[in-house]
């Protein structure tokens, strides 16, 4: 089973069941996507497509289509926003091009009396809330997780994201921060490998001959792994432990050497379809319920076990996914409020 | 006078039928604040087509006017906002640069296609300076001027009207637009009766920096901040809205009322479609045809008017 992060208690969530839904079966909520062009934007849209349907039929909210802007240009899905207010939906739910350059809008929709979540690409303007990415917690995570595996520590390989983006320097905070908290494990190679398999085979390709021969576990950003446990491969090395990203390739290769020699290790990303969190976030406030600005993404984390049922459901090329749903909103929502 | 009827009538109808078309569809927008909904954006867009409508109208083409927004953007987010004077002197600058380019385009014969192309990266290189992340934010007198709300018509109806006023009464009333224009007409003959041609493309240049400072900072008005990749768009946006509202790229045709229509037009497009729940897939693909539609009527009716 793949085992989703809720960071609260299904206390919490107990505490806040039991309002009525039909109190938003007649409100409309509207995304406003900035872009479709890659494999984790497509799946972020199928999944909203299921969820709402499904919502829609079930009469939760009465219509909730996608709108994606023809070009990935802030200045465009600006006049998508005005649009979608002129069409007086209730609710807008954004993936936005540009995290301050939407804000004209966003406050427009506000001062309408829309409810403007924003995810993935989140939007500074106060008035709209944010489901945004811990990923400082992503890197502490995987030192975590290697250090429950290998008590007594050993030296790690660092593979970063593109260089000078505020992902790379939040996830790589992250994991240093994970370092000094298990001090029995020390970083002796950094390299950047831009998220992208090939890229990272090459960097880690040309760091290994100068890094020590006992490397034991290697943490990344994700869509790195794969291209790392190839470069291990190539120079004859000890296969380290190495952290996966959720992405098709990567699971396949791990289960293809859990299968030959018992490889163990974990997998941990952002599920596409945070898209539908957003949504039900959306339909909770429209239903009256006081929900903090701030909310924090649950990751989607792959363990041993899970990897099969995993595997199974990711598109070739494509990247895990799950939808959420209404009690996962809740228990988010829950999280942030203490 | 006459003439240029004309040539502001297919802009004149296009808009009125799109125009039409979206209240049809969507009827709420049929109203004070619908308006200013639908068209606040076109506002800078307006404001940068008339720049490059400058430029078309000395025969040359500016493809650095989306990254010079955006540059004007950054620096309105930031320095303006902070220090205005230190900001209006920056802004004063780059209208600066634009002359001098304008200038050297013309004394050293420089193809204009080739230098803006190549200015576009210096300019987005410098917008990356000035705003390495997004963010800045709006002076509030241009925050507030944007966002006005003036009795009977909305801003962003009563700027484009004002904009193809001063627009018209500078290129088509005034005696420097009659000589800008004949420098796209015929630059030699400019130059026969004793004007600088090199002096005359400095100021088409100037004042295309001028309206490219303005788009910037109306931009950043209505977005209250910025981002170094806000008006990208706005280099192609700009050429469609002056040929759409019946300028030509060369002799010197042009028509500021027309561009300003034009890019009322392209935006109106945008809308219409979306209001259709048209497939963004599609979407580009209808906003061309569209633009190929009104382009095809006008080579129809001028066909006509010459047999």
């Amino acid at each position: 089973m793949r085992t989703l992060t809720k960071m609260a208690l299904s206390a919490a969530v107990l505490a806040l069941a039991g309002p009525a839904l039909a109190d938003t079966a007649d409100r409309r909520i509207a995304l406003s996507n900035n872009y479709a062009g890659n494999s984790w934007r497509q799946a972020m849209l199928q999944s909203w497509e299921t969820v709402t349907g499904q919502a829609v039929a079930d009469g939760v909210v009465a219509e909730a289509p996608a709108f994606t802007t023809a070009e990935n240009q802030a200045t465009e899905q600006a006049a998508q926003i005005q649009n979608i207010i002129l069409e007086g939906y209730d609710a807008i739910v954004l993936n936005a091009a540009s995290p301050t350059a939407l804000n004209g809008a966003v406050k427009e929709a506000c001062d309408a009396g829309i409810v403007v979540v924003s995810f993935d690409g989140i939007v500074t303007e106060p008035c709209a809330y944010r489901i945004a990415v811990d990923f400082r917690e992503m890197g502490r995570k995987q030192v975590e997780y290697l250090s429950g595996r290998l008590p007594e520590g050993g030296n790690l390989l660092e593979i970063r994201g593109l260089a000078g983006v505020f992902v790379d320097d939040e996830i790589s905070a992250g994991i240093h921060a994970g370092v000094e908290q298990f001090p029995q494990f020390s970083i002796v190679g950094s390299v950047h490998g831009d998220w992208a398999q090939d890229v990272a085979q090459r960097a880690v390709a040309g760091v290994l001959p100068s890094l020590p021969d006992d490397i034991v576990g290697v943490v990344t950003q994700g869509g790195d792994g794969y291209g790392a446990a190839q470069a291990f491969a190539a120079a004859g090395r000890e296969m380290p432990i190495i952290v996966m990203g959720n992405r098709q390739d990567e699971l396949l290769w791990w289960k293809e050497q859990r299968d030959a020699n018992g490889y163990e290790t974990m997998s941990v990303s952002i599920a596409p379809g945070v898209s539908t969190l957003a949504f039900w976030v959306a339909q909770q406030v429209l239903d009256g319920q006081t929900v903090p600005q701030d909310l924090i993404v649950p990751f989607l984390e792959i363990q041993q076990d899970g990897l099969d049922a995993a595997l199974e459901t990711t598109p070739e090329g494509g990247v895990a996914n799950e939808e959420y749903t209404l009690d996962d909103a809740k228990a988010v929502i829950a999280a942030a409020a203490n | 006078m006459r003439r240029l009827d004309a040539r502001l009538l297919l802009p004149v109808l296009s808009l009125a039928l799109l125009l039409a078309a979206v209240f049809w569809v969507q009827p709420r927008a049929m109203s004070y604040t619908g308006l200013n909904l639908l068209f606040n954006l076109a506002v800078p867009i307006a404001l940068a087509t008339i720049a490059q409508m400058l430029v078309i109208m000395v025969d040359d083409i500016d493809l650095s006017i989306g990254t010079f927004v955006s540059f004007c953007a950054c620096v309105t987010a930031t320095v303006l906002h902070d220090s205005p004077l230190l900001g209006v002197l920056v802004l004063g600058a780059a209208v600066a640069v634009y002359a001098a380019l304008g200038a050297l385009i013309e004394a050293r014969k420089l193809p204009a296609i080739v230098v803006t192309l190549g200015m576009s990266f210096v300019w987005a290189g410098l917008a990356v300076l000035m705003l390495p992340a997004p963010g800045g934010a709006t002076p509030d007198w241009l925050r507030t001027l944007m966002t006005v709300k003036p009795p009977l018509l909305p801003m962003a109806i009563l700027a484009c009207v004002l904009l193809a006023v001063v627009s018209h009464l500078l290129v088509t009333r005034s005696a420097l637009g009659t000589r800008l224009r004949a420098v796209g007409g015929n630059a030699r003959s400019v130059a026969r009766a004793g004007w600088s041609v090199v002096r005359l493309k400095a100021v088409a240049y100037g004042l295309a920096g001028v309206f490219g400072v303005l788009s910037g900072m109306a931009l950043v008005g209505l977005a209250t901040s910025a981002d170094a990749n806000i008006a990208l768009r706005y280099t192609l946006l700009s050429i469609a809205g002056v040929i759409l509202g019946g300028g030509e790229f060369t002799g010197g045709r042009v028509s500021p009322v027309g561009a300003v229509i034009g890019a009322l037009t392209l935006t109106l497009a945008a809308s219409f479609l979306s209001f259709l729940r048209l497939s963004p897939d599609w979407q580009i693909g209808a906003q061309g045809a569209i633009l190929v539609l009104v382009l095809a009527a006008r080579l129809l009716v001028r066909r006509r008017a010459v047999a």
